[in-house]
């Protein structure tokens, strides 16, 4: 992997929990009114968390990259619409993070069916659970712990989702679920992840 | 589909894991359902715990993104309730708009339900990195580096854009949108190349994304233009209405 940078510039070090971070709503806030420095600290402060899951989805380093890069522009443009009335500055960022993840292997999908190949990289990510990958902060113990609640079922088909990038009806093929459920297994899956973790309202 | 189905997709869309027809109909009913808004909301702060191992990205990234914004400006804040004008008294509007106007290329929309904002980077058409080995490129990302990729902004008054890439020698063209609403509900952005002679030839459908990328279907090698209709679901073999917007590729 790439040396690890950026920590001399006073970024969290990786796994530190959320409450350990600036506050990200103000930091937004400033961004949208064009505060450069603020946004270099909200970057510090989330760009390893996005760009992990990122690469996650996309795989590829390289595009991983690009993808993380446009998130934060995106971030950056969309600063002024984050309403913390509608949830926290952080799950924002990351929704902007898998949305453009997601779009990226969609889109390579797309275009692997019409040029005739498409190099298989083996630049892809650990595919390790993600009760293993979570990292041991109190958040990633509080995460596991949540993840231990739901059945296999549950867990394969949000995971599958979320870092495959795959729809609900491809999630239903790829476990054998009759077409239909699978968007049910998830929902009850993130409600009682939700539930068990405490976050939401 | 019933709002039962609907309501249903909650998590699914919490975890962008429906397809783009299902998005759009889903995103449609959120408008309307309060219980699936505030369910979206927890599910994604669960969802955003999900994440995994924290990667630094390298330097370059940082770089790129913190010199990027620069010459983007942040969108203002949302000062008003979004989107609740009637589609169809914006449909009426533009109809009366003349065909003169449209030619012109004087601003075609005025709508807020039809706004194309400025798409975001430059930056994002350039390949940021002296990569070596750069990884194979998706159709989008073939026009956008292409050695003759030519680029056409359309700019709005209320400085909302869009924006088509075009390689004539590659015959594609991409086209990107942000923030652009929802098309109207059982209705789809359709587009459009226009060949020499006037005609226009359907060149695939928008996803219901506001952050649009895509390429166009269809030989652009000799597009006169990019034109976005609004048209029934599935979309129509030729225009049904008039054009939101046309793109001029000849310039
Ligand atoms: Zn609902």
């Amino acid at each position: 992997m790439d040396p690890v940078t950026g920590n001399a510039a006073g970024a969290p070090h990786q796994g530190a929990p959320a409450g350990a971070v600036p506050d990200l709503g103000a930091l937004l806030k400033r961004s949208a009114r064009g505060d450069e420095a603020a946004f270099a600290e909200l970057y510090d402060a989330t760009a390893a968390r996005a760009h992990g899951l990122v690469l996650r989805v996309v795989r590829d380093r390289a595009q991983a990259e690009e993808v993380t890069q446009e998130v934060f522009l995106e971030v950056w443009r969309q600063s002024g619409r984050y309403d913390a009335d509608r949830g926290s500055a952080l799950a924002w960022l990351m929704t902007i993070a898998h949305r453009k993840a997601v779009d990226r292997v969609r889109s390579a999908e797309a275009a692997t069916r019409r040029d005739v190949t498409y190099e298989e990289t083996n630049r892809s990510v650990a595919h390790d659970e993600t009760a293993e990958a979570a990292h041991a902060s109190l958040e990633a113990r509080r995460v596991r712990a949540a993840l231990a609640h739901l059945t296999d079922v549950q867990r394969e088909a949000i995971e599958l989702a979320y870092f495959g990038g795959y729809t609900h009806t491809e999630v239903a093929a790829l476990l054998d679920l009759p077409v239909g459920t699978a968007k049910t297994r998830i929902r009850d899956g993130l409600i009682r992840l939700r539930d068990s973790i405490g976050v939401g309202r | 589909m019933t709002d039962h189905d609907l309501h249903a997709l909650s998590g699914a869309y919490a975890l962008d894991a429906l397809d783009d027809d299902e998005r759009a109909r889903f995103e449609a009913h959120l408008a309307d359902c309060a219980g699936c808004r505030e369910e979206v909301a927890s599910l994604g702060e669960a969802a955003a715990l999900l994440g995994t191992e924290p990667v630094e990205p390298p330097a370059a990234v940082r770089d790129a993104v913190l010199s990027g914004i620069r010459s983007i400006r942040p969108l203002p804040p949302i000062t008003s309730e979004p989107a609740a004008e009637p589609v169809d008294d914006l449909a009426a509007r533009r109809t009366r708009r003349s065909l003169v106007q449209r030619i012109a290329g004087t601003p075609l929309i005025a709508a807020a339900a039809v706004v194309l904002l400025l798409a975001v980077g430059t930056a994002w058409l350039r390949p940021w990195t002296e990569d070596p080995t750069p990884p194979p490129a998706t159709a989008v990302e073939q026009v956008l580096r292409a050695a003759d990729a030519t680029r056409v902004d359309k700019e709005f008054p209320d400085g909302s854009r869009a924006t088509v890439v075009l390689s004539r020698s590659l015959g594609g063209a991409v086209i990107q949108t942000e923030d652009m609403a929802p098309a109207p509900q059982g209705k789809v952005y359709e587009l459009w190349l226009q060949r020499p002679d006037g005609a226009m030839v359907p060149a695939g459908l928008m996803p219901d994304d506001p952050d649009a990328e895509l390429r166009l279907e269809g030989d652009a090698t000799h597009a006169k233009a990019v034109g976005i209709t609004i048209e029934p679901d599935g979309g129509s073999e030729l225009p049904t209405t008039t054009p939101i917007a046309v793109l001029d590729l000849a310039t």
